[in-house]
Protein backbone atom coordinates (compact mmCIF):
# COMPACT_ATOMS: atom_id res chain seq x y z
CA UNK A 1 0.00 0.00 0.00
CA UNK A 2 1.49 3.35 -1.27
CA UNK A 3 0.54 6.25 1.19
CA UNK A 4 1.62 9.92 0.10
CA UNK A 5 2.03 12.46 2.87
CA UNK A 6 1.56 15.91 2.49
CA UNK A 7 3.81 17.87 4.50
CA UNK A 8 3.43 21.31 6.44
CA UNK A 9 5.66 23.32 5.95
CA UNK A 10 6.12 27.04 6.09
CA UNK A 11 9.04 26.76 3.24
CA UNK A 12 11.51 26.94 5.82
CA UNK A 13 11.09 24.60 8.68
CA UNK A 14 9.23 21.03 8.50
CA UNK A 15 6.78 21.50 11.24
CA UNK A 16 6.82 18.92 14.09
CA UNK A 17 2.52 17.78 12.40
CA UNK A 18 4.71 16.24 9.65
CA UNK A 19 6.32 13.68 11.94
CA UNK A 20 3.03 12.69 13.81
CA UNK A 21 0.96 12.31 10.65
CA UNK A 22 4.20 9.56 9.70
CA UNK A 23 3.16 8.20 12.72
CA UNK A 24 -0.21 6.98 11.73
CA UNK A 25 0.80 6.74 8.20
CA UNK A 26 3.02 3.87 9.43
CA UNK A 27 0.16 2.41 11.58
CA UNK A 28 -1.77 2.14 7.93
CA UNK A 29 1.25 0.99 5.86
CA UNK A 30 4.77 0.94 4.88
CA UNK A 31 5.35 2.73 1.22
CA UNK A 32 5.50 6.30 2.52
CA UNK A 33 6.65 8.87 0.41
CA UNK A 34 6.68 12.63 1.41
CA UNK A 35 5.41 15.76 -0.76
CA UNK A 36 7.02 19.17 -0.02
CA UNK A 37 5.37 21.73 -1.79
CA UNK A 38 6.39 25.04 -1.76
CA UNK A 39 9.01 27.47 -3.12
CA UNK A 40 12.93 26.94 -2.30
CA UNK A 41 12.05 24.50 0.24
CA UNK A 42 15.11 22.42 0.38
CA UNK A 43 15.47 22.38 4.18
CA UNK A 44 12.58 21.43 4.33
CA UNK A 45 12.93 18.65 2.04
CA UNK A 46 16.23 17.75 3.77
CA UNK A 47 14.53 17.46 7.02
CA UNK A 48 11.26 15.03 6.00
CA UNK A 49 14.70 12.62 4.30
CA UNK A 50 15.48 12.31 8.23
CA UNK A 51 11.94 10.69 9.76
CA UNK A 52 12.70 7.22 10.17
CA UNK A 53 10.35 5.23 7.83
CA UNK A 54 9.82 7.06 4.79
CA UNK A 55 10.90 5.83 1.26
CA UNK A 56 11.35 8.59 -0.49
CA UNK A 57 10.77 13.20 -0.19
CA UNK A 58 8.68 14.26 -3.29
CA UNK A 59 9.82 18.12 -4.04
CA UNK A 60 7.21 19.96 -5.53
CA UNK A 61 8.50 23.36 -6.11
CA UNK A 62 7.43 26.43 -8.24
CA UNK A 63 6.45 30.24 -7.06
CA UNK A 64 2.40 29.57 -7.36
CA UNK A 65 2.90 26.80 -4.31
CA UNK A 66 4.61 28.87 -2.14
CA UNK A 67 1.10 29.78 -0.15
CA UNK A 68 -0.20 26.30 -0.75
CA UNK A 69 -3.17 27.04 -2.04
CA UNK A 70 -6.05 24.54 -2.26
CA UNK A 71 -6.15 24.78 -6.45
CA UNK A 72 -2.69 23.94 -7.52
CA UNK A 73 -1.68 21.94 -4.36
CA UNK A 74 -4.03 19.52 -5.46
CA UNK A 75 -3.36 19.49 -8.86
CA UNK A 76 -0.09 18.32 -8.04
CA UNK A 77 -1.18 15.70 -6.32
CA UNK A 78 -3.42 14.75 -8.83
CA UNK A 79 -0.74 14.02 -11.15
CA UNK A 80 1.03 11.42 -8.70
CA UNK A 81 -2.49 10.06 -7.68
CA UNK A 82 -2.18 6.84 -9.57
CA UNK A 83 0.85 5.56 -7.72
CA UNK A 84 -0.75 6.00 -4.61
CA UNK A 85 -3.49 4.34 -2.36
CA UNK A 86 -3.73 6.40 0.48
CA UNK A 87 -3.38 10.43 0.62
CA UNK A 88 -2.57 11.41 3.98
CA UNK A 89 -2.11 15.51 5.99
CA UNK A 90 -2.10 16.58 9.44
CA UNK A 91 -5.72 17.84 9.90
CA UNK A 92 -4.15 21.62 9.78
CA UNK A 93 -5.40 24.08 8.61
CA UNK A 94 -3.27 23.80 4.95
CA UNK A 95 -4.87 19.71 4.92
CA UNK A 96 -8.06 21.00 5.97
CA UNK A 97 -8.20 23.37 2.69
CA UNK A 98 -6.56 20.62 0.32
CA UNK A 99 -7.11 17.55 1.40
CA UNK A 100 -10.87 17.60 0.61
CA UNK A 101 -10.74 18.79 -2.73
CA UNK A 102 -8.52 16.12 -3.47
CA UNK A 103 -10.80 14.03 -1.81
CA UNK A 104 -13.41 15.53 -4.39
CA UNK A 105 -11.72 15.14 -7.54
CA UNK A 106 -10.93 11.54 -6.93
CA UNK A 107 -14.75 10.78 -5.68
CA UNK A 108 -13.76 9.51 -2.62
CA UNK A 109 -14.63 10.24 0.98
CA UNK A 110 -12.32 11.83 3.50
CA UNK A 111 -11.79 11.01 6.71
CA UNK A 112 -11.56 13.69 8.62
CA UNK A 113 -9.12 13.95 11.84
CA UNK A 114 -8.38 10.36 12.63
CA UNK A 115 -7.39 10.02 16.19
CA UNK A 116 -6.24 6.35 16.17
CA UNK A 117 -5.82 3.79 13.33
CA UNK A 118 -7.24 0.14 14.06
CA UNK A 119 -6.53 -1.23 10.53
CA UNK A 120 -5.59 -0.26 6.98
CA UNK A 121 -8.96 0.71 6.11
CA UNK A 122 -10.60 1.28 10.17
CA UNK A 123 -10.11 4.78 12.19
CA UNK A 124 -11.29 6.29 14.86
CA UNK A 125 -12.43 10.01 14.85
CA UNK A 126 -14.18 12.33 17.19
CA UNK A 127 -17.42 13.91 16.70
CA UNK A 128 -20.21 15.96 18.62
CA UNK A 129 -17.12 18.25 19.44
CA UNK A 130 -15.39 15.24 21.09
CA UNK A 131 -18.43 13.94 22.94
CA UNK A 132 -18.82 10.67 20.47
CA UNK A 133 -15.89 8.42 19.01
CA UNK A 134 -17.05 6.92 15.79
CA UNK A 135 -15.14 3.93 14.38
CA UNK A 136 -15.02 4.20 10.73
CA UNK A 137 -14.31 2.19 7.57
CA UNK A 138 -13.44 3.90 4.47
CA UNK A 139 -14.85 2.02 1.78
CA UNK A 140 -13.06 3.87 -1.30
CA UNK A 141 -9.99 1.72 -2.33
CA UNK A 142 -8.56 5.07 -2.96
CA UNK A 143 -8.31 6.71 0.84
CA UNK A 144 -8.16 10.75 1.88
CA UNK A 145 -7.03 10.76 5.69
CA UNK A 146 -6.67 13.72 7.93
CA UNK A 147 -4.73 13.54 11.43
CA UNK A 148 -5.46 15.04 14.62
CA UNK A 149 -1.59 15.26 15.26
CA UNK A 150 -2.33 15.81 19.10
CA UNK A 151 -2.85 11.81 18.92
CA UNK A 152 0.23 10.65 17.96
CA UNK A 153 3.43 10.70 19.09
CA UNK A 154 6.01 12.28 16.60
CA UNK A 155 7.97 9.75 14.43
CA UNK A 156 11.99 10.04 14.90
CA UNK A 157 14.39 11.28 12.95
CA UNK A 158 17.80 9.33 12.39
CA UNK A 159 20.34 8.57 9.66
CA UNK A 160 18.34 7.21 6.61
CA UNK A 161 19.35 6.92 3.05
CA UNK A 162 16.22 8.44 1.57
CA UNK A 163 16.30 10.04 -2.01
CA UNK A 164 14.98 13.74 -2.86
CA UNK A 165 12.75 13.51 -6.15
CA UNK A 166 12.05 16.29 -8.62
CA UNK A 167 7.93 16.61 -9.44
CA UNK A 168 6.89 17.69 -12.87
CA UNK A 169 4.86 20.72 -11.81
CA UNK A 170 1.35 21.00 -13.17
CA UNK A 171 0.08 24.15 -14.40
CA UNK A 172 -1.17 26.65 -12.56
CA UNK A 173 -5.40 26.51 -12.48
CA UNK A 174 -5.14 30.28 -11.52
CA UNK A 175 -8.20 29.87 -9.77
CA UNK A 176 -7.10 31.57 -6.42
CA UNK A 177 -4.56 34.48 -6.06
CA UNK A 178 -2.03 34.92 -3.07
CA UNK A 179 -2.85 38.61 -1.58
CA UNK A 180 -1.42 39.13 1.81
CA UNK A 181 -0.47 37.54 4.79
CA UNK A 182 -0.35 38.65 8.92
CA UNK A 183 1.18 36.28 10.88
CA UNK A 184 0.38 37.12 14.44
CA UNK A 185 2.07 34.44 16.38
CA UNK A 186 5.44 34.72 15.12
CA UNK A 187 8.06 34.39 17.86
CA UNK A 188 5.88 32.59 20.54
CA UNK A 189 5.97 29.25 21.09
CA UNK A 190 3.37 27.09 18.88
CA UNK A 191 0.17 26.40 20.20
CA UNK A 192 0.74 22.36 18.49
CA UNK A 193 3.37 21.88 20.25
CA UNK A 194 4.61 23.39 23.51
CA UNK A 195 4.58 21.24 26.75
CA UNK A 196 2.65 24.07 29.00
CA UNK A 197 -0.01 25.96 27.63
CA UNK A 198 -1.44 28.81 29.40
CA UNK A 199 -4.66 29.85 28.60
CA UNK A 200 -7.09 33.09 29.13
CA UNK A 201 -10.74 33.36 29.04
CA UNK A 202 -13.15 36.56 29.52
CA UNK A 203 -12.44 36.77 33.26
CA UNK A 204 -9.31 38.68 32.28
CA UNK A 205 -12.12 41.21 31.64
CA UNK A 206 -9.80 43.18 29.43
CA UNK A 207 -7.44 42.99 27.00
CA UNK A 208 -4.85 44.66 29.05
CA UNK A 209 -5.37 41.95 31.92
CA UNK A 210 -4.36 39.86 29.93
CA UNK A 211 -1.19 40.96 28.64
CA UNK A 212 -0.47 42.19 31.97
CA UNK A 213 -1.48 38.63 33.80
CA UNK A 214 -1.12 36.02 31.14
CA UNK A 215 1.77 36.76 29.04
CA UNK A 216 4.07 37.08 31.94
CA UNK A 217 2.91 33.71 33.57
CA UNK A 218 3.33 32.48 30.00
CA UNK A 219 6.76 33.55 29.57
CA UNK A 220 7.47 32.38 33.23
CA UNK A 221 6.34 28.68 31.88
CA UNK A 222 8.12 29.02 28.42
CA UNK A 223 4.09 28.03 27.60
CA UNK A 224 2.12 29.03 24.45
CA UNK A 225 -0.52 31.35 24.90
CA UNK A 226 -4.26 30.15 24.07
CA UNK A 227 -7.51 31.87 24.60
CA UNK A 228 -11.41 30.53 24.40
CA UNK A 229 -13.71 31.94 21.97
CA UNK A 230 -14.77 34.69 24.73
CA UNK A 231 -11.51 36.03 24.74
CA UNK A 232 -11.09 36.01 21.12
CA UNK A 233 -14.25 37.55 20.64
CA UNK A 234 -13.38 39.88 23.16
CA UNK A 235 -9.93 41.14 21.06
CA UNK A 236 -7.45 40.10 24.26
CA UNK A 237 -5.99 37.44 21.79
CA UNK A 238 -5.68 36.60 18.38
CA UNK A 239 -7.98 34.45 16.61
CA UNK A 240 -5.23 31.96 15.86
CA UNK A 241 -4.39 31.43 19.57
CA UNK A 242 -8.39 29.88 19.93
CA UNK A 243 -8.60 26.11 21.30
CA UNK A 244 -11.26 24.08 20.78
CA UNK A 245 -13.55 22.54 18.45
CA UNK A 246 -13.37 25.41 15.62
CA UNK A 247 -9.77 26.51 16.66
CA UNK A 248 -6.54 24.49 17.73
CA UNK A 249 -6.42 20.90 19.69
CA UNK A 250 -3.84 20.99 22.00
CA UNK A 251 -2.21 18.15 24.35
CA UNK A 252 0.49 19.69 26.51
CA UNK A 253 1.96 18.35 29.08
CA UNK A 254 0.00 20.66 31.13
CA UNK A 255 -3.02 22.93 30.22
CA UNK A 256 -3.96 25.82 32.88
CA UNK A 257 -7.21 27.13 32.15
CA UNK A 258 -7.45 30.58 33.73
CA UNK A 259 -10.72 32.31 33.64
CA UNK A 260 -12.46 29.79 30.65
CA UNK A 261 -16.09 28.37 32.08
CA UNK A 262 -15.27 25.11 30.16
CA UNK A 263 -17.90 25.21 27.37
CA UNK A 264 -18.32 22.37 25.28
CA UNK A 265 -16.72 23.29 22.30
CA UNK A 266 -13.42 24.39 24.29
CA UNK A 267 -13.32 21.03 26.12
CA UNK A 268 -13.30 20.01 22.74
CA UNK A 269 -9.83 21.16 22.35
CA UNK A 270 -8.32 20.40 25.46
CA UNK A 271 -8.91 16.60 26.58
CA UNK A 272 -5.94 15.29 25.42
CA UNK A 273 -3.73 16.84 27.87
CA UNK A 274 -1.76 14.98 30.41
CA UNK A 275 -2.73 17.83 32.99
CA UNK A 276 -5.66 20.58 33.24
CA UNK A 277 -5.51 22.81 36.15
CA UNK A 278 -8.49 25.08 36.27
CA UNK A 279 -8.60 28.71 38.16
CA UNK A 280 -11.97 30.08 38.05
CA UNK A 281 -13.86 32.06 40.57
CA UNK A 282 -17.16 30.50 39.94
CA UNK A 283 -17.21 27.05 41.45
CA UNK A 284 -19.61 25.49 39.58
CA UNK A 285 -18.06 26.17 35.90
CA UNK A 286 -17.72 23.12 33.78
CA UNK A 287 -14.18 23.52 33.35
CA UNK A 288 -13.89 21.79 37.10
CA UNK A 289 -15.10 18.65 35.48
CA UNK A 290 -12.34 18.20 33.36
CA UNK A 291 -9.32 19.39 35.72
CA UNK A 292 -6.87 17.38 37.34
CA UNK A 293 -6.24 20.37 40.21
CA UNK A 294 -9.52 23.46 40.62
CA UNK A 295 -8.71 26.13 42.35
CA UNK A 296 -11.72 28.27 43.22
CA UNK A 297 -10.71 32.12 43.25
CA UNK A 298 -9.82 35.68 42.01
CA UNK A 299 -7.52 35.16 39.22
CA UNK A 300 -6.56 39.08 39.64
CA UNK A 301 -4.91 37.12 43.10
CA UNK A 302 -3.64 33.83 42.03
CA UNK A 303 -1.89 34.45 38.74
CA UNK A 304 0.08 37.00 40.21
CA UNK A 305 1.17 34.83 43.41
CA UNK A 306 1.63 32.03 41.09
CA UNK A 307 4.33 34.07 38.72
CA UNK A 308 6.14 34.87 41.94
CA UNK A 309 6.21 31.30 43.35
CA UNK A 310 7.40 29.69 40.05
CA UNK B 1 -6.71 45.17 -20.68
CA UNK B 2 -9.30 42.94 -19.78
CA UNK B 3 -10.80 41.24 -23.04
CA UNK B 4 -14.57 41.94 -23.78
CA UNK B 5 -15.93 38.62 -22.38
CA UNK B 6 -14.36 39.48 -19.41
CA UNK B 7 -15.88 41.96 -19.21
CA UNK B 8 -19.30 41.00 -19.77
CA UNK B 9 -19.14 38.47 -17.37
CA UNK B 10 -18.03 40.82 -14.84
CA UNK B 11 -21.12 42.99 -15.68
CA UNK B 12 -22.88 40.11 -15.21
CA UNK B 13 -21.94 39.21 -11.99
CA UNK B 14 -22.40 42.84 -10.89
CA UNK B 15 -25.97 42.65 -12.15
CA UNK B 16 -27.31 39.67 -11.30
CA UNK B 17 -25.24 37.31 -8.81
CA UNK B 18 -26.97 34.14 -7.76
CA UNK B 19 -25.88 32.67 -4.12
CA UNK B 20 -26.43 29.06 -2.99
CA UNK B 21 -26.13 28.65 0.98
CA UNK B 22 -25.86 25.32 2.22
CA UNK B 23 -27.97 25.17 5.52
CA UNK B 24 -28.03 21.85 7.89
CA UNK B 25 -30.43 20.93 10.71
CA UNK B 26 -27.86 19.77 13.46
CA UNK B 27 -28.10 19.16 17.58
CA UNK B 28 -28.07 21.99 19.25
CA UNK B 29 -24.74 24.03 19.87
CA UNK B 30 -25.62 23.93 23.76
CA UNK B 31 -26.68 20.50 24.25
CA UNK B 32 -24.55 17.89 25.59
CA UNK B 33 -25.11 15.09 23.69
CA UNK B 34 -25.54 11.10 25.04
CA UNK B 35 -23.86 8.31 22.87
CA UNK B 36 -26.82 5.32 22.56
CA UNK B 37 -25.52 2.33 25.05
CA UNK B 38 -25.95 0.26 21.82
CA UNK B 39 -22.90 2.19 20.35
CA UNK B 40 -25.59 2.45 16.80
CA UNK B 41 -25.52 6.35 17.21
CA UNK B 42 -26.56 9.41 19.34
CA UNK B 43 -29.57 9.89 21.12
CA UNK B 44 -31.99 12.24 19.20
CA UNK B 45 -35.22 11.93 20.40
CA UNK B 46 -36.37 14.93 22.18
CA UNK B 47 -33.24 16.73 21.71
CA UNK B 48 -33.15 20.40 20.54
CA UNK B 49 -32.12 20.72 16.98
CA UNK B 50 -31.31 23.73 15.26
CA UNK B 51 -29.57 25.71 12.11
CA UNK B 52 -25.79 24.29 12.00
CA UNK B 53 -24.35 28.35 13.50
CA UNK B 54 -21.21 28.02 10.81
CA UNK B 55 -24.62 27.84 8.39
CA UNK B 56 -26.62 31.00 10.13
CA UNK B 57 -23.05 32.90 9.58
CA UNK B 58 -22.87 31.71 5.96
CA UNK B 59 -26.34 32.58 5.17
CA UNK B 60 -26.01 35.89 7.15
CA UNK B 61 -23.18 36.87 4.61
CA UNK B 62 -24.92 35.98 1.64
CA UNK B 63 -27.70 38.17 2.62
CA UNK B 64 -25.62 41.10 3.34
CA UNK B 65 -24.09 40.59 0.20
CA UNK B 66 -27.60 41.37 -1.24
CA UNK B 67 -28.38 44.10 0.56
CA UNK B 68 -25.44 45.67 -0.40
CA UNK B 69 -26.48 45.16 -3.87
CA UNK B 70 -23.52 42.91 -4.88
CA UNK B 71 -26.08 39.64 -5.21
CA UNK B 72 -29.65 39.72 -6.53
CA UNK B 73 -31.03 36.44 -5.08
CA UNK B 74 -30.49 34.04 -2.29
CA UNK B 75 -31.40 30.52 -2.32
CA UNK B 76 -31.17 28.53 0.50
CA UNK B 77 -30.64 24.61 0.34
CA UNK B 78 -31.21 21.33 2.66
CA UNK B 79 -30.25 18.07 2.56
CA UNK B 80 -32.86 16.04 5.06
CA UNK B 81 -36.29 13.95 6.11
CA UNK B 82 -39.01 16.52 5.70
CA UNK B 83 -38.26 18.18 9.27
CA UNK B 84 -35.78 20.07 7.47
CA UNK B 85 -38.39 22.33 6.45
CA UNK B 86 -38.07 24.14 9.82
CA UNK B 87 -34.36 24.86 9.17
CA UNK B 88 -35.10 26.30 5.67
CA UNK B 89 -38.03 28.53 7.15
CA UNK B 90 -35.42 29.84 9.62
CA UNK B 91 -33.54 30.26 6.17
CA UNK B 92 -36.21 32.05 4.64
CA UNK B 93 -36.97 34.27 7.96
CA UNK B 94 -33.46 35.67 8.21
CA UNK B 95 -34.11 36.60 4.44
CA UNK B 96 -33.12 34.06 2.17
CA UNK B 97 -35.37 34.22 -1.17
CA UNK B 98 -36.41 31.13 -1.97
CA UNK B 99 -35.78 27.62 0.02
CA UNK B 100 -34.74 23.81 -1.98
CA UNK B 101 -35.11 20.98 0.11
CA UNK B 102 -33.57 17.38 -0.75
CA UNK B 103 -35.79 15.26 0.45
CA UNK B 104 -34.06 12.11 1.91
CA UNK B 105 -34.43 10.09 5.48
CA UNK B 106 -30.36 8.98 4.91
CA UNK B 107 -27.90 11.13 6.57
CA UNK B 108 -25.21 11.79 3.66
CA UNK B 109 -21.71 11.91 3.81
CA UNK B 110 -19.93 15.12 2.79
CA UNK B 111 -18.99 13.99 -0.61
CA UNK B 112 -22.49 12.91 -1.25
CA UNK B 113 -24.20 16.46 -0.44
CA UNK B 114 -21.21 17.79 -2.26
CA UNK B 115 -22.63 16.00 -5.36
CA UNK B 116 -25.88 16.89 -4.52
CA UNK B 117 -25.08 20.38 -4.89
CA UNK B 118 -23.08 19.61 -7.63
CA UNK B 119 -26.30 18.77 -9.51
CA UNK B 120 -28.16 21.86 -8.36
CA UNK B 121 -25.79 23.98 -9.44
CA UNK B 122 -25.64 22.79 -12.80
CA UNK B 123 -29.44 23.80 -12.78
CA UNK B 124 -29.35 27.30 -10.34
CA UNK B 125 -26.23 28.08 -12.35
CA UNK B 126 -25.21 30.46 -8.96
CA UNK B 127 -21.86 32.48 -9.11
CA UNK B 128 -21.10 31.74 -5.44
CA UNK B 129 -21.30 28.88 -2.90
CA UNK B 130 -21.49 29.82 0.62
CA UNK B 131 -21.55 26.70 3.12
CA UNK B 132 -20.12 26.37 7.16
CA UNK B 133 -16.61 25.64 7.81
CA UNK B 134 -17.99 22.80 9.10
CA UNK B 135 -21.59 21.00 11.08
CA UNK B 136 -20.96 20.84 14.80
CA UNK B 137 -22.38 17.08 14.34
CA UNK B 138 -19.64 15.14 11.87
CA UNK B 139 -17.20 17.51 12.74
CA UNK B 140 -16.13 17.03 8.86
CA UNK B 141 -15.05 19.99 8.02
CA UNK B 142 -15.08 19.09 4.12
CA UNK B 143 -18.07 19.79 1.84
CA UNK B 144 -17.32 23.05 0.54
CA UNK B 145 -13.70 22.14 -0.31
CA UNK B 146 -15.33 18.68 -2.07
CA UNK B 147 -17.86 20.83 -4.06
CA UNK B 148 -15.47 23.12 -5.15
CA UNK B 149 -13.05 20.17 -6.02
CA UNK B 150 -16.08 18.76 -7.99
CA UNK B 151 -17.22 21.79 -9.99
CA UNK B 152 -13.13 22.53 -10.85
CA UNK B 153 -13.89 26.05 -8.91
CA UNK B 154 -11.67 28.14 -6.84
CA UNK B 155 -12.56 27.73 -3.00
CA UNK B 156 -11.50 30.26 0.19
CA UNK B 157 -12.10 28.10 3.26
CA UNK B 158 -12.41 29.42 6.64
CA UNK B 159 -13.43 33.38 5.59
CA UNK B 160 -13.64 35.93 8.47
CA UNK B 161 -14.02 38.47 6.14
CA UNK B 162 -15.07 38.80 2.21
CA UNK B 163 -15.92 41.27 -0.10
CA UNK B 164 -16.46 40.39 -4.39
CA UNK B 165 -14.80 42.77 -6.62
CA UNK B 166 -14.46 42.81 -10.30
CA UNK B 167 -15.37 39.31 -10.58
CA UNK B 168 -13.34 38.15 -7.63
CA UNK B 169 -14.14 37.36 -4.15
CA UNK B 170 -11.25 38.97 -1.75
CA UNK B 171 -11.32 36.27 1.22
CA UNK B 172 -9.02 36.79 4.19
CA UNK B 173 -8.64 33.13 5.62
CA UNK B 174 -8.06 31.97 9.16
CA UNK B 175 -4.74 29.86 9.04
CA UNK B 176 -2.95 28.63 11.90
CA UNK B 177 -0.11 31.30 11.95
CA UNK B 178 -2.81 34.37 11.48
CA UNK B 179 -4.91 35.66 8.56
CA UNK B 180 -4.39 35.25 4.49
CA UNK B 181 -5.83 37.26 2.12
CA UNK B 182 -6.45 35.80 -0.96
CA UNK B 183 -8.73 36.53 -4.35
CA UNK B 184 -10.42 33.61 -6.14
CA UNK B 185 -12.23 33.97 -9.24
CA UNK B 186 -15.98 33.96 -9.32
CA UNK B 187 -17.71 31.21 -9.70
CA UNK B 188 -16.37 29.73 -6.17
CA UNK B 189 -16.53 28.16 -3.17
CA UNK B 190 -16.38 30.15 0.22
CA UNK B 191 -16.66 28.61 4.08
CA UNK B 192 -17.42 30.90 7.02
CA UNK B 193 -15.56 30.77 9.68
CA UNK B 194 -16.99 32.04 12.98
CA UNK B 195 -15.73 35.03 12.42
CA UNK B 196 -17.28 36.07 9.45
CA UNK B 197 -20.15 38.10 11.02
CA UNK B 198 -22.50 38.23 13.54
CA UNK B 199 -25.87 36.34 12.40
CA UNK B 200 -29.27 38.24 12.59
CA UNK B 201 -32.40 37.13 14.84
CA UNK B 202 -35.93 36.76 12.71
CA UNK B 203 -38.28 38.91 13.75
CA UNK B 204 -41.82 37.70 14.08
CA UNK B 205 -43.15 39.52 10.81
CA UNK B 206 -40.24 37.75 9.06
CA UNK B 207 -40.91 34.68 10.45
CA UNK B 208 -44.78 34.38 9.84
CA UNK B 209 -44.30 35.85 6.38
CA UNK B 210 -41.21 32.79 5.80
CA UNK B 211 -44.40 30.29 6.77
CA UNK B 212 -46.55 31.39 3.31
CA UNK B 213 -43.35 30.78 0.98
CA UNK B 214 -43.26 27.64 -0.93
CA UNK B 215 -40.05 25.31 -0.41
CA UNK B 216 -39.37 23.48 -3.26
CA UNK B 217 -38.97 19.94 -3.30
CA UNK B 218 -36.32 17.39 -5.03
CA UNK B 219 -34.97 13.75 -4.83
CA UNK B 220 -32.08 12.34 -5.46
CA UNK B 221 -33.57 10.71 -8.47
CA UNK B 222 -34.89 13.72 -9.38
CA UNK B 223 -31.13 15.52 -9.82
CA UNK B 224 -30.08 12.06 -11.19
CA UNK B 225 -28.04 10.65 -8.43
CA UNK B 226 -27.66 7.09 -7.38
CA UNK B 227 -26.46 6.76 -3.47
CA UNK B 228 -23.45 5.01 -2.65
CA UNK B 229 -21.73 4.92 0.67
CA UNK B 230 -18.18 5.57 0.67
CA UNK B 231 -17.72 5.45 4.72
CA UNK B 232 -19.75 2.22 6.72
CA UNK B 233 -19.62 3.73 10.46
CA UNK B 234 -18.97 0.50 12.29
CA UNK B 235 -19.37 2.27 15.99
CA UNK B 236 -20.18 5.21 18.08
CA UNK B 237 -18.81 5.14 21.77
CA UNK B 238 -18.65 7.57 24.80
CA UNK B 239 -14.70 9.25 24.81
CA UNK B 240 -12.56 8.00 27.59
CA UNK B 241 -13.31 10.18 30.88
CA UNK B 242 -11.06 11.65 33.23
CA UNK B 243 -10.93 10.41 36.47
CA UNK B 244 -12.34 13.32 38.40
CA UNK B 245 -9.69 15.66 40.26
CA UNK B 246 -9.00 17.69 43.25
CA UNK B 247 -9.72 21.45 44.58
CA UNK B 248 -6.41 23.13 45.90
CA UNK B 249 -7.10 26.10 48.10
CA UNK B 250 -4.01 27.91 47.80
CA UNK B 251 -1.13 28.65 45.16
CA UNK B 252 1.69 27.30 46.76
CA UNK B 253 -0.18 23.61 47.41
CA UNK B 254 -0.89 24.19 43.48
CA UNK B 255 2.71 24.55 42.44
CA UNK B 256 3.47 21.58 44.91
CA UNK B 257 1.23 19.11 44.14
CA UNK B 258 2.15 19.79 40.42
CA UNK B 259 6.07 19.25 41.31
CA UNK B 260 5.46 15.98 43.90
CA UNK B 261 2.35 14.02 41.82
CA UNK B 262 2.74 15.19 37.97
CA UNK B 263 6.76 15.75 37.97
CA UNK B 264 5.77 19.36 36.44
CA UNK B 265 7.10 22.59 36.81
Amino acid sequence: MAILLLAEHDNQRLAIETAKTLTAAREIGSDIDILVAGMNTNQVAVAATKLLGVRKVLVAETFYLQYQLAEPLTYVIISLADSYDVFIAPATAMGKNVMPRLAGQLGVAQISEIISVVSHDIFKRPTYAGNAIETVQALDAKKVITVRTTSFMAANAGKCNVEIEKVVIPEDPSLSRFVSQIDSSKGQPELNSALVVVSGGRGFGSSENFKMLLEPLAKRLKAAIGASRAAVDAGYASNDRQVGQTGKSVSPELYIAIGISGAIQHLAGIMDSRVIVAINKDPEAPIFRVADYGFVGDLFEIVPALIEII
Amino acid sequence: MKDAKQQTMEQKWQGDMKIIVGVKRVVDYNVKVRVKSDGSGIELTNVKMSMNPFDEIALEEAIRLREKGVATEVVAISIGSAISQETLRTALAMGADRAILVVDKRVLEPLEVAIVFRELVKVEAPNLVIFGKQAIDDDSNQTGQMLAGLLGWGQAAFASAMNVKNGEAIVEREVDAGVQTIAVRLPAVITADLRLNEPRYASLPNIMQARRKIIEEKTLSELGITYKPHIKVLKIEEPEARQPGIRVNSVAELVKRLRQEKNLL
